[in-house]
């Protein structure tokens, strides 16, 4: 198979091990990514809060890249980078006029017709059964709450991905692979990252409220597929515990548990480097 | 700058791209939200004081800073608002009319500090973000605590491997990226 891939600021920046995740994970599976030439960043949580235009036109410029090199697909492994693809895809792709203001802002023509994915979506477009049959183990000990966060699920009439309030598509995966995904309640509450850098105590109180409750539904590690996410739940902990968080618990990128199960050594897939150390018999 | 309001409230429909008169006061955007209750104008009252045409006030309101985007509110409308949208609007129009209060100094400052490090780099440079955001805040408003705990952060993210010092893999184009944000009228 083969995709165009966006990795955006942050896999290229403090989340490289997600990038070395993806793409250690992505080979494994014969998933072939062909990157943006040239992409710029999306414009994150900051453009749409300045600027409704801008925050199109920075994605806009990056689809446009994407249809010149002919990419039908187009995977973002941040959801806030598929969510705000996809939003921009989707509104020029319905508005005229739209679609020709932005082609001349971003000096290429954008249609809005490439198919922006996530990486859950990219392990569907393989299948599950598919990886399953690659699988050189199984994923015994692990007992993950899936987290999906804001952006994967939100907003759905963009998105259009999963269940807004119980998604369960990547509980089906990891139980092909033979992991036991625990039913818990905090699988899209929101985790406070956007706060970092601003509002500490916020955030550390929003971190407790997730991790306590996979750890009360019986989780030994939380799967997330965004980097924010994953430094958010990782970094935050010290200041969680400080708040009664009762353990330790290690973040896994999602690719990190199929990359596992397919037969990728945890060292290629950079897991090595998290806050909370991944215990032995979860490598 | 003294607009009638009912030219914000279309400004505000036409950004966010709803109509705000939907929105009939259930509160579950409220319910839902995970910063209700550090608010002073949750996400219900936002609405209605933006269906009132009081705009700039709306405008004024602290929480439409301490809102994380989280889309719960815009998820769980029963009337397919778009509750995240119209808190957007209301930001950019803080800007353009700098109503915002000093406690939203901050996080505004943030926000724009990352996006002149995109349109100097065409991508974002983390230590360089940091650093413009520091220099901006901290010579206006001098926080003690937080310099503290950044000057935390920061050690614990190099032990991870996780500052990045040189940029990656830097934008060839970057003067095309200038041009977009001009063209879009960013004012930083
Ligand atoms: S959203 Fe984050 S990761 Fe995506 S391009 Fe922008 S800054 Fe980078
Ligand atoms: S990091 Fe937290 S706040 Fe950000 S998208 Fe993920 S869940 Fe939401
Ligand atoms: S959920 Fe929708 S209808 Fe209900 S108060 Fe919020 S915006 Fe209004
Ligand atoms: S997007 Fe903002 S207002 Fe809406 S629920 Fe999230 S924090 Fe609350």
């Amino acid at each position: 198979m083969d995709i165009g891939y966006y990795p955006g600021c942050a896999l290229h920046g403090s989340s490289n091990d997600y990038e070395a995740s993806v793409r250690v994970c992505m080979k494994a599976l014969g998933v072939e990514l062909n990157e943006l030439e040239d992409w710029i960043c999306c414009g994150a949580s900051a453009a749409h809060c300045i600027n409704k235009k801008l925050s199109t036109a920075l994605p806009a410029r990056n689809l446009g890249i994407a249809e010149k090199q002919n990419l039908k697909s187009l995977f973002a492994p941040c959801p806030m980078c598929s969510m705000e693809l996809t939003k921009a895809n989707e509104a020029i792709r319905s508005d005229e006029a739209l679609r020709k203001e932005m082609s001349d802002i971003v000096e290429t023509p954008v249609t809005g017709n490439v198919d922006v994915v996530n990486l859950i979506q990219v392990f569907q477009a393989v299948g599950y059964d598919a990886i399953a049959e690659r699988a050189t183990r199984k994923l015994e000990n692990f007992k993950p709450a899936c987290y999906y966060g804001c952006l994967l699920t939100r907003p759905p009439k963009v998105v259009k991905f999963d269940d807004p309030e119980e998604p369960t598509s990547m509980e089906e995966l990891l139980q092909k692979l033979g992991a036991e995904p625990v039913e818990w309640n905090c699988k899209t509450v929101c985790c406070g990252g956007g706060l970092t850098l601003s509002d500490e105590e916020g955030v550390a109180a929003m971190t407790y409220r997730v991790l306590q409750n996979a750890i009360d539904s019986g989780a030994n590690c939380v799967v997330v597929a965004c980097p924010m996410c994953q430094v958010n739940l990782d970094m935050r902990q010290a200041d969680a515990k400080k708040l009664g968080l009762t353990k330790d618990v290690p973040i896994f990128y999602l690719s990190d548990l199929v990359g596992l199960a397919v037969g990728c050594a945890a060292k290629d897939l950079d897991i090595e480097r998290r806050y909370v150390s991944i215990p032995k018999d979860l490598k | 700058m003294t607009k009638p309001n009912q030219d914000w409230s279309k400004r505000v429909e036409e950004l966010a791209h709803t109509r705000l008169n939907d929105c009939y006061q259930c509160g579950k955007c409220t319910a839902g939200c995970p910063r209700a209750d550090v608010m002073d104008l949750p996400p219900t009252r936002i609405m209605r004081a933006a269906q009132t045409g009081d705009i700039l006030n709306a405008a004024r309101a602290t929480s439409i800073w301490r809102c994380l985007s989280c889309l719960t509110c815009t998820a769980r409308c029963p009337k397919s608002v778009e509750v995240a949208g119209v808190i957007d609007a209301l930001r950019q129009i803080s800007i353009e009319t700098n109503t915002f209060s000093d406690e939203s100094l901050k996080v505004v400052g943030f926000q724009k500090a990352f996006l002149r490090n995109v349109r100097r780099n065409g991508r974002t440079n983390e230590t360089e973000m940091a650093t413009d955001f520091e220099a901006r805040y901290f010579f206006r408003r001098f926080d003690v605590m937080n310099v503290v705990r950044l000057g935390l952060l920061a050690p614990k993210m190099l032990a991870r491997g996780k500052m990045h010092f040189k940029l990656g893999s830097p934008v060839k184009d970057k003067e095309l990226v200038k041009r977009i944000f001009d063209r879009c009228g960013v004012e930083l």
